[in-house]
């Protein structure tokens, strides 16, 4: 199989990844570290005979997204911090709507305009919890150039299948460094496509499937009438404030990830089986971890790694399993211990959590982390 | 083997397309290669720093820790991150003073002078640059970094860019020795 080897940049590689997994329309307000991704798009775009639109801000971009999807479209939309503050409004009623769209948050130091434009993982709560309403979502985190393509598409396949928002959540470093790459020939790839409806007679938009929980959706302009909105609503779509709609609205939506975990639960590692210290990151921090992680080993700690690819949700399974058998979590991220605050919940203290944090704008020193590492062994 | 560069200069400079190309280069030679840049209002004016790791084997930390080459193209370039070298090359235009703070090995090439005044385009410094640096660090060959060039750099430029790379790689010879 032929494959394409190149130096590749982690914004281009999420944007040859989007149009490899089908992207047909792409809405935003560019933002710095995340520019690339809306350059490339308005450039490849016409080409395949999608549309690229430059929207006036982000509440607009994450509305427009919302709008393609309805019509069967693949759609993204690209952004940092600050823009994906204002998005959150509409992830929302994406989740609500059960409407695939994926939405790539490319991270800086916040709050606020913060640091223009250096690395930070302080957006991980908010990709989870930054719209209001317990509501589904998934999260993805690419830890190297190549992921961002593998990751973007399986944002896409993720959000059409179980119809989520599906977040690609990256950091400075991960969307501007450039490293060699090769890519998939485009035959491998799997690519999926939301469940579609069998007939236009008695078709309910959100009647859940009898398996997943996962209506059908039609594309609108092919002949199917149906409501969207942001109101609770029954089978039908139409508005319902009737507690028991509400209910099974609500734990349908939830369990559509929940049952699902399993399939969305995405970690690698290196040497934990055996290790007596284990490091926990994702994303850049992960690069510094790792180095730090074959440092401790050469210096006779047993250690070892489990970088996170599925952040939301998160792997509490996998987490509980690895603490029962550890002495120590070392967790370093560019935040001040949001994922240290999910490794202590799901760990149930049966192992000792160590934050590692960095909040200054600057990826990890491996150094910086094999001294918690060491700390952690004593 | 692990080789790390950092190029430094000023915004504006073209530093950070010379570390694209370096990495792409050592691509092309089946070597791993990892660049990273400072990102900032530097892209405006102020200080620019790109960094490439080159290596035969797996790359995990992505940045320079303790640079085998630094290039400096400006004297606050020089002051800030000559300081923080060790066992590495400072590769220092001619155009910028000595200090004694900076205690790395050093050597001072025209590289700006080379670009403005013998080729007449101050604009192709960072190809000038970046002549030097592969030959110094002997981490990629001539016709690798050729290929490399005429790949990244603007169409149209190809013929003067490439006689900017090769005039680096001569002037590299005479700092050397």
């Amino acid at each position: 199989m032929p494959k394409t080897v190149k130096l590749m940049q982690g914004n281009e590689a999420c944007t040859v990844g989007a149009l490899a997994a089908g992207l047909e329309f792409y809405a935003g307000y560019p933002i710095t570290p995340s520019t690339e991704i809306a350059e490339l798009c308005a450039e490849e775009l016409p080409k395949v005979g999608g549309s690229f639109i430059q929207m006036e801000d982000e509440i607009a971009s994450a509305a427009a997204i919302i709008g393609a999807s309805l019509t069967g479209r693949k759609s993204m939309t690209a952004t940092s911090g600050p823009g994906f503050s204002l998005m959150q409004e509409l992830l929302g009623y994406a989740s609500l709507c059960e409407v695939p769209v994926v939405f790539v948050n490319v991270q800086r130091v916040g709050p606020s305009t913060g640091m223009p434009t250096s690395p930070a993982q302080g957006d991980v709560m908010q990709a989870r919890w930054g719209t209001h309403g317990d509501h589904p979502v998934i999260v993805l985190s690419p830890g190297n150039v190549k992921e961002c393509f593998e990751l973007t598409v399986r944002a896409f396949n993720l959000s059409e299948r179980y119809r989520v928002p599906a977040i690609v959540l990256m950091d400075e470093v991960i969307g501007h460094m450039r490293e060699k790459v090769e890519l998939p020939d485009a035959s491998e790839l799997v690519i999926e496509n939301r469940p579609a409806p069998k007939s236009r007679v008695g078709y309910k938009p959100y009647e859940a499937a009898a398996d997943g929980g996962v209506p059908p959706m039609a594309p609108f302009g092919e002949g199917y009438r149906w409501h969207v909105t942001g109101l609770f609503h029954d089978e039908t779509g139409f508005p319902s404030n009737k507690p028991e709609v509400a209910d099974r609205l609500m734990r349908r939506l939830a369990a559509k990830i929940d049952r699902n975990e399993a399939a969305i639960r995405d970690y690698v590692t290196e040497s934990l089986d055996d290790c007596e210290i284990a490091v926990l990151s994702f994303g850049s921090s992960a690069m510094s971890a790792l180095s730090a992680v074959r440092k401790a080993r050469a210096a006779g700690v047993k250690a070892g790694m489990i970088r996170l690819r599925t952040i939301w949700p998160f792997p509490d399974e996998a987490i509980r399993e690895l603490s029962s058998r550890v002495k120590a979590i070392v967790v370093p991220e560019m935040n001040l211990g949001q994922v240290a605050l999910e490794v202590e919940r799901a760990s149930r203290c049966t192992a000792r959590v160590a934050r590692v944090s960095k909040v200054n704008g600057e990826l990890f020193r491996p150094e910086e982390i094999l001294a918690a590492i060491m700390e952690a062994a004593k | 083997m692990r080789t790390e560069f950092r190029l430094s200069g000023s915004g504006g400079q073209g530093l950070l397309l010379a570390g694209i190309v370096l990495a792409e280069a050592a691509i092309l030679e089946g070597k791993n290669a990892v660049q990273t840049q400072s990102y900032g209002p530097e892209a405006r004016g102020g200080a620019s720093k790109a960094e490439v790791v080159v290596s035969e084997d797996d790359i995990d930390y992505p940045k320079a820790t303790d640079p085998d080459f630094l290039l400096a193209l400006t004297g606050e370039a020089y002051h800030t991150y000559g300081k923080a070298m060790g066992k590495g090359l400072v590769i220092v235009d001619s155009s910028v003073g000595e200090s004694a703070e900076v205690t790395a090995r050093t050597v001072r090439v025209p590289i700006l002078a080379t670009a403005a005044e013998e080729l007449g385009k101050k604009v192709v410094a960072n190809i000038v640059a970046l002549g030097v640096l592969g030959r110094v660090s002997g981490v990629v060959d001539l016709p690798t970094l050729e290929s490399a060039v005429k790949n990244r750099v603007p169409k149209g430029t190809e013929d003067l860019n490439l006689k900017a790379l090769r005039r680096g790689w001569e002037i590299a010879a005479a700092a050397a020795s």
